[in-house]
Order: structure tokens, then C-alpha cells, then sequence
């Protein structure tokens, strides 16, 4: 065949009529599907899944250890001592106890793994060749890692509510400040202090993708994340620095508990809230002016 | 003879900068486009023109810049200077509008290792916002059957050969109708037969209407399939144009089998061959304007014994090697 022949006179053409008939290059709606694939892919991974189960244990090992020895009052960490009184404590217990390390360390490992574990194994080059935009990739990535965060801290609640219920029962909870409220009452206030916690997890999730942004390597943004929660947990005990105190991140969490008094005092949470959101928007950004134009050479 | 095959006689009609008249003519047209990184320079000016409905050979070493082209051609890196058009529209402003149209293959195939086939298809058509979700599944299943991996489509991808990921990179880029395909190595790890289903794909696929870039090391894979080729060298593009347009530069050579190669070679020296030399037994000369058939006549009439005369096309390596000086080694 000549070189005559195989110039530009061939109009493009498509060879299956069925895929031609099915893609319309002009439409571009809101669609949650790629959202949807993300936490397929996080939810579908043994790995995480192991990491649920995992989270799921505290609570069980709190409920049965605080079945076979009543801890005394003002032994053990808070809510412990309430336990036997309403099984719903056993929740908020685990929930104190996750707050160190593993509720952070599972966000971490998502956030971790968002950008840098798609640019360890070369999938970030397809996604993007698709073509994803950046913007949009990092926006998906940050919802994941947010639903995540509320899905895990929410399954450690349920899995202690229930634990907690079926070992020491419900019915009315004695709050801090003494009064009593009903079981439906409770129930929302747990669901409450849960869903605070996992916002103040999801913003550590926003530092674990901006880290996840510098590197190929997702086990050292996993890792990097742990170390600046545990980091500012430790300058959170050190009183010479108490201006710190209130900026660094981790310096909130414990004010779920401010849902336990009569009336909530919401004062601590909304800077909590607050304290959050700023990190959140100021490390999504920041993962965005990484990324948006760095070369991907993965 | 070097000086004959440079870039300027090759391709000059293709290497000045398209007028916006042939700019829709052109899949792929990049002007002067360079990429550093740190002191080295990996793309050095390169002026790359792709005419729509060619299937274009982009070869070169390892190393020779192949690559990191294609990563800029899609966006992937952004070029240090230089600019360039897919399908007649600015890149990377128009990614967005062109790159549903580009099926890529990049530096080898990247998968989610814990997912099926399958799986891993429909995620990146989920990703998608031109695919229709209700025909996924049968594109995916198109696209599978294309390459021959239907029958495996439900085998997690960490289970799967060399050359099947690589099949299922290639099919990834069928997801949806394409105008043009860019594959970067698409035979790595295939074997013979494998090979021959690609080049056969690639063929089909232009038959189509496709404009298909095509990159490799392997000169002689690619060969039988372009119309249209591309040499790389260290970063720049050494010459381009049609594929018998850029062989037709390379000169025939005669080249004789005898017990008496010396007595040949001066027989072809007097007929005025250049470049003569003696290669274990055989004599070969650069034939030039002198018709083949009066290389025969004067062996026999000067009693030098024939026991083998060919007349060679320079492959396409032996192209590369009087470009460069050098053999088709990894590039530095």
C-alpha cells in the first residue's frame, strides 16, 4: 500500500454501532458514579475491611471487661463508670479510647492512599487520561475520605450501642451535669458526639490527602498523618505551650462529651467545628495547588 | 548520504508550523515542544505531526524521549516550552473536550491488583462523564472480547500474565469510540502471537477511521503496519513524514555472495557502487543510479563467481543507524 493511500482522506468512523449509539460527547451532568466506584473500592478492599473489624473489637473487649469487673468510680478513662448504669456509654467509651490512634490511624490510611496508592500502582495516569480533572479527582477523593470517616466512627458507635445495650440495657441517661433523659433523647446525643468526631477525623483525612499529593508512597502518607495526630496530642500536654493549644488540631476532640450536659454547651464543639472546617479548606487547597500542576510521572 | 536523510529534507512541508486551515488536518500536532528535567533534557524541540487517519510509527530507543512525549501529548506533564494540538484543539486548555476521543496507553498497563478485569474497566468507565452507565457492561464486554480476554474477565487482575494486563491496557482505550489511540508500547510482553493480534487490532482499528500513534522500540514490529513514521534520537525527532517517503531516501545496495569478494568488490567499485565493502564472503555496495541486473552481467563477465545476489531496502533500523552514527541502543 502506498503512502498516497493512507493520507487524511478517512473521515474518523466508529466501528460498534451499539457504543456509538450509547456515548454522548456533549453531555456532562452531575453524576455521583465516580463517587460511587471510590467507595466501592474502599468498602470492597480486604484490607479496610479488616480495619472495620478491627475498630469493631475495643468496643466489644469495653463492654465484656466492664462486665466481668465493675470498674470503681474515678478509676478508668470517662464514661467508663457509667457503663453499667446505660449501656450506651460503652459507645462513647470507645469512641475515647479510637481517638488516639485508630479511628485516626483508619482515615489516615485512606487519606493516605487516595492520591499517592493510585500513583503507586500507576492507575492515576489512566484516571486522569480518561480524563478526570484534577480539581474533580481531589474533590471525590476528599468526599470519600469524609464518608469514610462517618462510616467508620459510626460503626464503632453502633457496634458498642449495641454491644452496651445487650449487656447492661438502656433506658434513661444520667447526664453529666445530673439530669436525666430519655432513651430517645440518648440515642441523639450519641449520634451527635459520633458525627462531631468523625468531622474533626475527616479533617485530618484533608492533611493525609494534601500529604498523599507529595508522594508515591501511601504507607509514608499513612504513617505521616499518624505521626502529626499523635504529634499534636503530645503538645496538647505540654502546658508551656497552651497558646498552642486551642490551633492545634487534635485540641477539640475530647469536647464530644459537651453533648452529655443539660443543656449541650455548644461553645467548645462550634470551635471545634470550626477548627476542623479551617484545616480541612486550607489542606484541600493546598493538595490543590500540589496537584493541579504537577507533573505525573507515576 | 546522513545529509540527505535529515529532518529538513524529509518532512519540510510537515515541519513548519500548521496554518489554521491544516490544523483540523493534523491528529496530533506539536510545535517545538521541550521538556527539561532539572539539567537534562528529555523532548528537545520536538515538531510532531500526525495526520488524521495515519497509523504512526514513534520509534526510538529506550530512552530516547518516546515517552515523555506521550505523557505530555495528554497533559499528563506539562511541557517546559512548546505547544501542541489534539484532533485541532489546544492542549491542555481543551483536555477536557479532546481526551474522551484518545484512547491512551502509557508506559504499560496499571490496574487495581484485587480487582477483576471487569472491574477495573467499569471503574474507569464510572469515571467517565461521557459514558452511559446503562451500556456499560456491554462496552466493558465489547472491549474485552476485542482482545481476546472475555473468556478471563472475571479473574482478579494480580492473577493476570504479563501479556494479558497488557491486553486489558489496550482495551481499556476501546471503552468508547476513539479518534485517536496513542499506545506507548503496546507489544512489551507479548508474545509472537499476541504481537500479530495487536498489529492485526491496530489495523482494524485505522480501517476504522482511527488515527493510531504508535510507539516502540522494536522497529521491525511496528514496520509492517505504519503508513506514517517518526524517529526519535535523544530527545529529538530525527525525521517524520510517510513511511516509503522516508525509506526512499535510504539508497538500495547490492549485495553479492562469492569465494572471491575481493575480485567483487573492485568489479563493483569500477562500476561506480559506493560505500563497497567486504563482508564475510559477500560483497556490498550502495547501487545508486546503476540498475541491479548490470551488477550481475559484469561479475560474470569479469569470471568473479555469483552464488547469491540480493538487492536490499535498508530496514528501518539501518535507517536509524546512518541517522544517528550509532546502533539502536538505550539512549542515555
Amino acid at each position: 500500500m502506498s503512502a498516497a493511500d493512507l493520507t487524511s482522506e478517512r473521515t474518523p468512523g466508529l466501528s460498534n454501532e451499539v457504543i456509538t449509539a450509547s456515548i454522548d460527547r456533549a453531555r456532562r451532568h452531575i453524576s455521583t458514579r465516580f463517587l460511587r466506584s471510590e467507595l466501592r473500592l474502599i468498602f470492597g478492599r480486604r484490607r479496610n475491611q479488616a480495619g472495620l473489624g478491627i475498630l469493631a473489637v475495643v468496643p466489644v473487649i469495653i463492654a465484656i471487661a466492664v462486665k466481668v469487673s465493675t470498674p470503681r468510680p474515678g478509676r478508668g478513662p470517662d464514661f467508663f463508670a457509667s457503663i453499667t448504669s446505660n449501656g450506651l456509654f460503652v459507645a462513647l467509651a470507645a469512641l475515647t479510647l479510637e481517638m488516639g490512634l485508630f479511628l485516626p490511624l483508619a482515615v489516615g490510611t485512606i487519606a493516605g492512599d487516595s492520591v499517592a496508592g493510585e500513583a503507586n500502582i500507576g492507575t492515576l495516569r489512566y484516571l486522569l487520561t480518561v480524563p478526570v480533572h484534577r480539581t474533580r479527582l481531589l474533590a471525590v477523593k476528599f468526599a470519600a475520605i469524609t464518608i469514610f470517616s462517618l462510616v467508620a466512627t459510626l460503626w464503632v458507635s453502633l457496634v458498642g450501642a449495641v454491644a452496651g445495650l445487650a449487656f447492661f440495657g438502656g433506658g434513661e441517661m444520667t447526664l453529666l451535669s445530673g439530669t436525666q433523659i430519655g432513651m430517645g433523647q440518648a440515642v441523639l446525643r450519641v449520634l451527635m458526639a459520633t458525627v462531631y468526631l468523625a468531622l474533626c477525623f475527616a479533617s485530618l483525612g484533608a492533611i493525609g490527602l494534601f500529604i498523599s499529593t507529595l508522594t508515591e508512597q501511601p504507607i509514608g502518607a499513612t504513617i505521616s498523618v499518624v505521626i502529626l495526630n499523635v504529634l499534636s496530642f503530645i503538645l496538647d500536654s505540654i502546658p508551656q505551650l497552651s497558646w498552642l493549644h486551642e490551633w492545634l488540631p487534635t485540641h477539640w476532640w475530647m469536647s464530644f462529651g459537651d453533648v452529655l450536659r443539660d443543656p449541650i454547651a455548644w461553645g467548645d464543639m462550634t470551635r471545634g467545628l470550626l477548627t476542623a472546617a479551617g484545616y480541612a479548606l486550607v489542606f484541600w487547597l493546598a493538595a490543590w495547588a500540589r496537584f493541579s500542576s504537577k507533573d505525573v510521572t507515576s | 548520504m546522513t545529509e540527505a536523510l535529515s529532518n529538513s529534507t524529509v518532512s519540510q512541508e510537515l515541519s513548519e508550523e500548521p496554518s489554521d486551515v491544516a490544523v483540523g488536518d493534523f491528529a496530533v500536532a506539536t510545535h517545538g515542544l521541550t521538556k527539561r528535567f532539572h539539567q537534562q533534557v528529555a523532548v528537545d524541540n520536538v515538531d510532531l505531526l500526525v495526520p488524521r487517519g495515519a497509523v504512526y510509527g514513534f520509534l526510538g530507543p529506550n530512552g530516547s524521549g518516546k515517552t515523555t512525549t506521550i505523557r505530555m501529548l495528554l497533559g499528563l506533564i506539562r511541557p517546559t516550552s512548546g505547544r501542541h494540538r489534539l484532533l485541532g484543539q489546544a492542549m491542555p486548555d481543551h483536555a477536557g473536550d479532546v481526551l474522551p476521543l484518545v484512547g491512551s496507553l502509557v508506559e504499560g498497563p496499571a490496574f487495581h491488583p484485587y480487582l477483576s478485569a471487569r472491574a477495573n474497566l467499569a471503574r474507569l468507565d464510572s469515571v467517565d462523564r461521557h459514558a452511559d452507565p446503562r451500556t456499560t457492561k456491554v462496552r466493558v464486554d465489547s472491549a474485552l472480547d476485542r482482545v481476546g480476554l472475555l473468556a478471563a474477565a472475571d479473574k482478579r487482575y494480580r492473577a493476570y500474565s504479563l501479556g494479558m494486563r497488557q491486553r486489558l491496557a489496550i482495551a481499556a482505550t476501546l471503552l468508547a469510540p476513539r479518534e485517536l489511540l496513542v499506545l506507548d508500547e503496546p507489544t512489551n510482553g507479548l508474545d509472537p502471537q499476541g504481537t500479530r493480534e495487536v498489529r492485526h487490532l491496530i489495523g482494524s482499528l485505522a480501517d476504522d477511521g482511527a488515527t493510531v500513534l504508535v510507539s516502540s522500540h522494536l522497529l521491525s514490529e511496528v514496520e509492517q503496519v505504519c503508513t506514517h513514521v517518526g524517529v526519535m534520537h535523544v530527545g529529538r525527532l530525527l525525521t517524520q513524514g510517510p513511511i516509503a517517503q522516508v525509506r526512499a531516501v535510504s539508497e538500495l545496495r547490492a549485495r553479492v555472495q562469492t569465494d572471491r569478494p575481493e575480485d567483487a568488490a573492485r568489479v563493483l567499485r569500477e562500476l561506480g557502487l559506493t560505500d563497497v565493502a567486504v563482508e564475510s564472503g559477500w560483497a556490498v555496495g550502495t547501487l545508486g543510479k546503476i540498475a541491479a541486473e548490470k551488477v550481475v552481467a559484469a561479475l560474470v563477465n569479469d569470471g568473479v563467481p555469483v552464488a547469491g545476489f540480493a538487492v536490499e531496502r535498508p530496514s528501518l533500523e539501518d535507517l536509524f543507524v546512518s541517522l544517528t552514527g550509532e546502533g539502536f541502543n538505550v539512549s542515555g
